[in-house]
C-alpha cells in the first residue's frame, strides 16, 4: 500500500512538471517558424499513435481483439458526425457485444 | 483580458461531452484500481494527477506485479507528450509565471486539441474551460467507479476498454485536417505500430512526434 502512495505522489509531481516545463521555460517568447511548423502537426501525430496503442496494444505487444470492432464503430460514428458520447459509448457497447458473441 | 469570460464559458460548453466521456473512462479507472488501491487512493490520484494515460499505465504496471519505480516511469513516459504539448502551448500564454502555470496545469489532450486554432496558436481561456467539465467528470467518475467497482464484474466484458480508442479517434478526426496533418497522423500511427512491441509503454507515443518533424519538412 505504501508503494501505491509513493506512485501517486511521484506522478502528481512529475505530471505537473511535464505540464509546466514548456510554458514556464518558454512563456511569451515565440518559437522559430520551423518549430511552429512542427508543433502544429504534433497533435495529429500523437493522437494517431494513441489510437493505435489503445486499439491494438496489449502490454508490450500488439493484438487484435474486440476493441477493433469498437474502434471501427467509432470511426464510422465520427464520419457520420455523431456526438462524442454516442461515439464512445457505442464503441464500448459494440466491443461488449462482440465479446458476448465470440 | 477582453472576452476571457466568454471564451471560458464557450470552452466549458465544448467540454461537457468530453466530461461525460471522461466520467465513463474514470469509472473504469475506479473499478480497475479498487482491488489494488482500495477506496481512497484512486480518488486522490485522480484529483492530483488528472491524466488517464498515466493513471492507467501506472495501474497496469502495478497490477502486473511491477515495482513502484516501474509504475512511476511508465506514468512519466506516458505523459511525456505533455512536454511537446507545453512547448506548443507556450507562445500562446501571456502574463506572469503563476498565470502561465495555471493555464499549463489545465492541459489535457482533449482541451489542448480543442483549443488549437489550427495555425499553431492556442486559446488558453478556451482550453481551461474545456478542462473544467473533464476534471469534474474525472474525479466524480473515479468516486463512482470505486463505489460500484466490486459489484461490476469484469469491466472489459462491458467493453469499457474500448472507450479510449474511441475517444482518441474522435479527437484525431477533429484535429487531422489537411494534407500535412494527415501525413503526420499516418506517420505517428506507423511509428506506434512498429515500436509498441519493442520499446517500453509510452515511448511509442512520444516517438510519434518524429512523424510531425518529418511531415513539417514536406512542401504542402
Amino acid at each position: 500500500m505504501t508503494a501505491v502512495w509513493v506512485v501517486i505522489a511521484a506522478l502528481a509531481i512529475a505530471t505537473a512538471a511535464e505540464r509546466l516545463a514548456g510554458p514556464l521555460a518558454l512563456g511569451g517568447r515565440p518559437l522559430p517558424e520551423r518549430a511552429m511548423n512542427v508543433v502544429e502537426l504534433l497533435a495529429s501525430a500523437l493522437l494517431a499513435a494513441l489510437v493505435v496503442v489503445e486499439t491494438f496494444g496489449k502490454g508490450s505487444s500488439l493484438t487484435i481483439d474486440a476493441r477493433v470492432l469498437g474502434a471501427a464503430f467509432a470511426v464510422i460514428a465520427v464520419l457520420r458526425r455523431a456526438p462524442l458520447i454516442v461515439v464512445v459509448l457505442g464503441a464500448a457497447a459494440v466491443t461488449a457485444i462482440a465479446r458476448l458473441l465470440f | 483580458m477582453e472576452g476571457a469570460r466568454e471564451r471560458l464559458d464557450a470552452g466549458v460548453r465544448r467540454g461537457l461531452p468530453f466530461g461525460i466521456a471522461v466520467f465513463a473512462v474514470s469509472v473504469t479507472f475506479g473499478v480497475l484500481a479498487h482491488p489494488l488501491m482500495g477506496a481512497i487512493a484512486p480518488i486522490v490520484m485522480s484529483i492530483l494527477v488528472f491524466s488517464g494515460s498515466a493513471q492507467f499505465g501506472a495501474l497496469a504496471v502495478l497490477l502486473a506485479g511491477g515495482s513502484a519505480g516501474a509504475a512511476i516511469a511508465a506514468g512519466i513516459l506516458l505523459n511525456a507528450r505533455y512536454l511537446a504539448m507545453g512547448v506548443a502551448l507556450a507562445p500562446s500564454l501571456r502574463g506572469r509565471a503563476w498565470s502561465r502555470a495555471a493555464f499549463a496545469m489545465s492541459t489535457v489532450d482533449a482541451s489542448w486539441a480543442a483549443a488549437s486554432r489550427g495555425d499553431g496558436t492556442f486559446d488558453p481561456w478556451y482550453m481551461a474551460g474545456v478542462s473544467i467539465p473533464q476534471y469534474i467528470g474525472w474525479v466524480l467518475g473515479t468516486v463512482v467507479g470505486v463505489l460500484i467497482g466490486s459489484r461490476l464484474g469484469n469491466p472489459n466484458a462491458l467493453g469499457l476498454d474500448a472507450l479510449f480508442p474511441a475517444f482518441f479517434i474522435a479527437l484525431l478526426f477533429e484535429e487531422a485536417r489537411g494534407r500535412r496533418r494527415m501525413v503526420a497522423a499516418g506517420g505517428g500511427a506507423g511509428i506506434a505500430l512498429v515500436l509498441t512491441p519493442i520499446v517500453p509503454a509510452g515511448l511509442p507515443i512520444l516517438a510519434a512526434a518524429a512523424a510531425a518533424v518529418a511531415a513539417a519538412r514536406r512542401r504542402s
